[in-house]
């Protein structure tokens, strides 16, 4: 079960990528983890339907920070639409681990807080 | 108390987790259950099971007679004179709400003071911030002190001539902290006579000795599966002329006394509160629970956590990164102006847990801390704790604990927790530690 715990996920929680707060932000979004109540806000810069900025911030644990970080590289430059259109597995292929059935709601907390742009935008 | 006899009654602590021996330190959450429960509820279903105070057949006799000599007993286990007085719900929540509804509703008005501490469990909390929403109540939060204890200045500063209820945990599901319930109970008649006194007692029922009957409170809540006893029951203590002023909780069938096409009139205490078909296999569980616990002896039983929750103390506070909450412990998390503050406070850039370094006392007063240990290791995220000493077979509680007014308050988002009971040993222990001697390699820290 600790696998998930690798050297490049422990650096993703060490260093997170695009962590921090976005000043001009075209729109932010909060998302609670009801699990343990941990949040994640995502910043956007939208640009022709794309994401052309994205940055977070929260207070986290290893899995969750380190989908936040791993996800907001991945979607930077891509389509709203393609938002839509990611799911849970895809969020699993990126951390590239199996994720303990209790801990997929930390991982999947990224990825809801990025849907809910693919909706509010749609 | 022989450790490895009780181990034997426990058919769950045999089991592997992981490929490792179970080590099941999650205790405050719930409790495993001897076969002696086990046995009393298949027994029930097997040989006396018939729905209660209905029927003249055999079956139906026994059923009812199980049922209410466990009240009995209940009531005896925590110096309960009249045995009406204690009601079966589902769990410590259930029997609140019942409260808030049958009493709170009618009795807390608008500009009336609802006070309570910040350190309650969301069942204590919620309910009443709940109320005071909808009528207009107003809740005053009483703050912990730097050991975890009941601020008394400010508790005693809270109580006026508007106080209607007074509400506070009797043991501290996250920090272990023990209130002095009956002083305090002492405090608030003396300052305001008129309020009613509600203990939540889920924490303290299962590990030291409880007489109700002594406290001088209005209302006691605690639930069965936290004390050997099963799932889906819990018990509301209130007094018997309280209870008679107040009017069901909910209706139907049980609960009445005469049902004509216009009206119906209800039932006697207890059954007045007890609508619909009770848990009968589950009473019944909790009563053989309560054997098994007296038999061990409550004073034993909390001996017995003194002991454990002083070795762990001692042990985590010299682990280099291991911040300990709570009476006396090593290192004190404080963040008191956090109460109030925005959403955004959280979010801030700086997500490294803040925590102020205390002494290095390891110690606390017997009197003062129950086996609840809470921890976190360095900036670790306690889900990330949890989650490796699962790995290892060591199961423990991480998150929030259903109390984070407390957490904020704290100044932290999550804690790791262990819990011990009757079972655990010295050896389970030093495999916590070991565990998260394992998350901080694992973390490199």
């Amino acid at each position: 079960m600790t696998d998930i715990y690798r050297e490049e996920i422990l650096e993703h929680w060490q260093n997170p990528l695009n962590f921090g707060e976005m000043p001009d932000a075209d729109l932010v979004i909060d998302q609670i983890n009801p699990l343990c109540g941990d949040e994640v806000r995502f910043y956007f810069k939208i640009k022709n339907n794309k994401v052309a900025g994205v940055s977070f911030v929260g207070n986290g644990c290893a899995i969750s920070i380190a989908s936040a970080s791993i996800l907001s590289e991945f979607i930077k430059g891509r389509p709203i639409s393609f938002l839509a259109k990611l799911t849970g597995k895809d969020v699993l292929g990126l951390l590239g681990g199996p994720v303990a059935p209790a801990r997929l709601k930390c991982a999947f907390l990224p990825l809801e807080a990025i849907k809910k742009l693919a909706t509010s935008k749609n | 108390m022989n450790i490895a006899k009780i181990r034997r009654d426990f058919p769950i602590l045999s089991r592997k987790v992981n490929g490792h021996p179970l080590v099941y330190l999650d205790n405050a959450a719930t409790s495993q259950k001897p076969r002696q429960v086990i046995e009393a509820i298949t027994n029930y279903y097997r040989s006396h099971n018939a729905n209660v105070h209905r029927g003249i057949h055999t079956l139906s006799v026994e059923a009812t007679e199980a049922y209410e000599t466990a009240r009995a007993k209940i009531a005896k286990f925590l110096g309960v004179g009249d045995v009406s007085e204690i009601i079966f719900v589902r769990n410590a929540t259930e029997a609140i709400n019942l409260v808030a509804y049958a009493w709170g509703r009618l009795n807390i008005n608008k500009e009336d003071e609802i006070v309570l501490t910040v350190a309650e469990h969301h069942s204590n909390f919620v309910v009443w911030q709940q109320l005071a929403a909808e009528n207009g109540a107003v809740l005053k939060i009483i703050p912990v002190d730097e050991n975890g204890e009941l601020d008394l200045v400010a508790f005693k500063k809270a109580l006026t001539k508007k106080t209607k209820l007074v509400t506070f945990f009797h043991v501290s599901n996250v920090l272990g902290t023990i209130n002095q319930v009956d002083s305090l109970s002492t405090i608030v008649r003396r300052q305001s006579p008129r309020a009613k006194i509600l203990i939540d007692g889920a924490q303290a029922v299962p590990h030291m000795p409880v007489d109700i009957g002594s406290i001088g409170c209005d209302f006691y809540v605690f639930t069965g599966h936290k004390m050997l006893g099963p799932t889906g029951v819990g018990v509301l203590w209130a007094r018997r002329e309280l209870l008679e002023k107040m009017p069901p909780f909910l209706f139907g069938g049980e609960m009445i006394s005469k049902v004509t096409l216009d009206e119906s009139s209800w039932n006697d205490l207890p059954w007045k509160f007890e609508a619909g078909t009770p848990d009968v296999a589950g009473v019944v569980g909790l009563g053989a629970a309560v054997d098994y616990l007296q038999a061990l002896g409550m004073d034993n039983i909390r001996k017995h956590e003194i002991e454990l929750t002083k070795y762990a103390i001692e042990r985590l506070s010299k682990i280099p990164d291991v911040i300990i909450y709570g009476p006396r412990s090593n290192v004190i998390a404080r963040n008191p102006d956090s109460i109030g503050t925005t959403k955004q406070s959280k979010n801030s850039e700086n997500r490294s847990l803040r925590f102020a370094r205390d002494d290095k006392r390891g110690g606390f007063d017997d009197d003062k801390r129950a086996g609840v240990v809470s921890f976190n290791v360095s900036n670790i995220h306690a889900h990330d704790v949890a989650s490796i000493l699962d790995s290892e077979g060591v199961a423990i509680r991480s998150g929030h604990h259903c109390a984070q007014p407390l957490m904020e308050f704290l100044g932290i988002a999550s804690a790791a927790r262990a819990s011990f009971y009757i079972y655990n040993t010295k050896e389970e222990i030093d495999r916590l530690v070991e565990g998260i001697l394992k998350v901080k390699k694992t973390f490199k820290i």
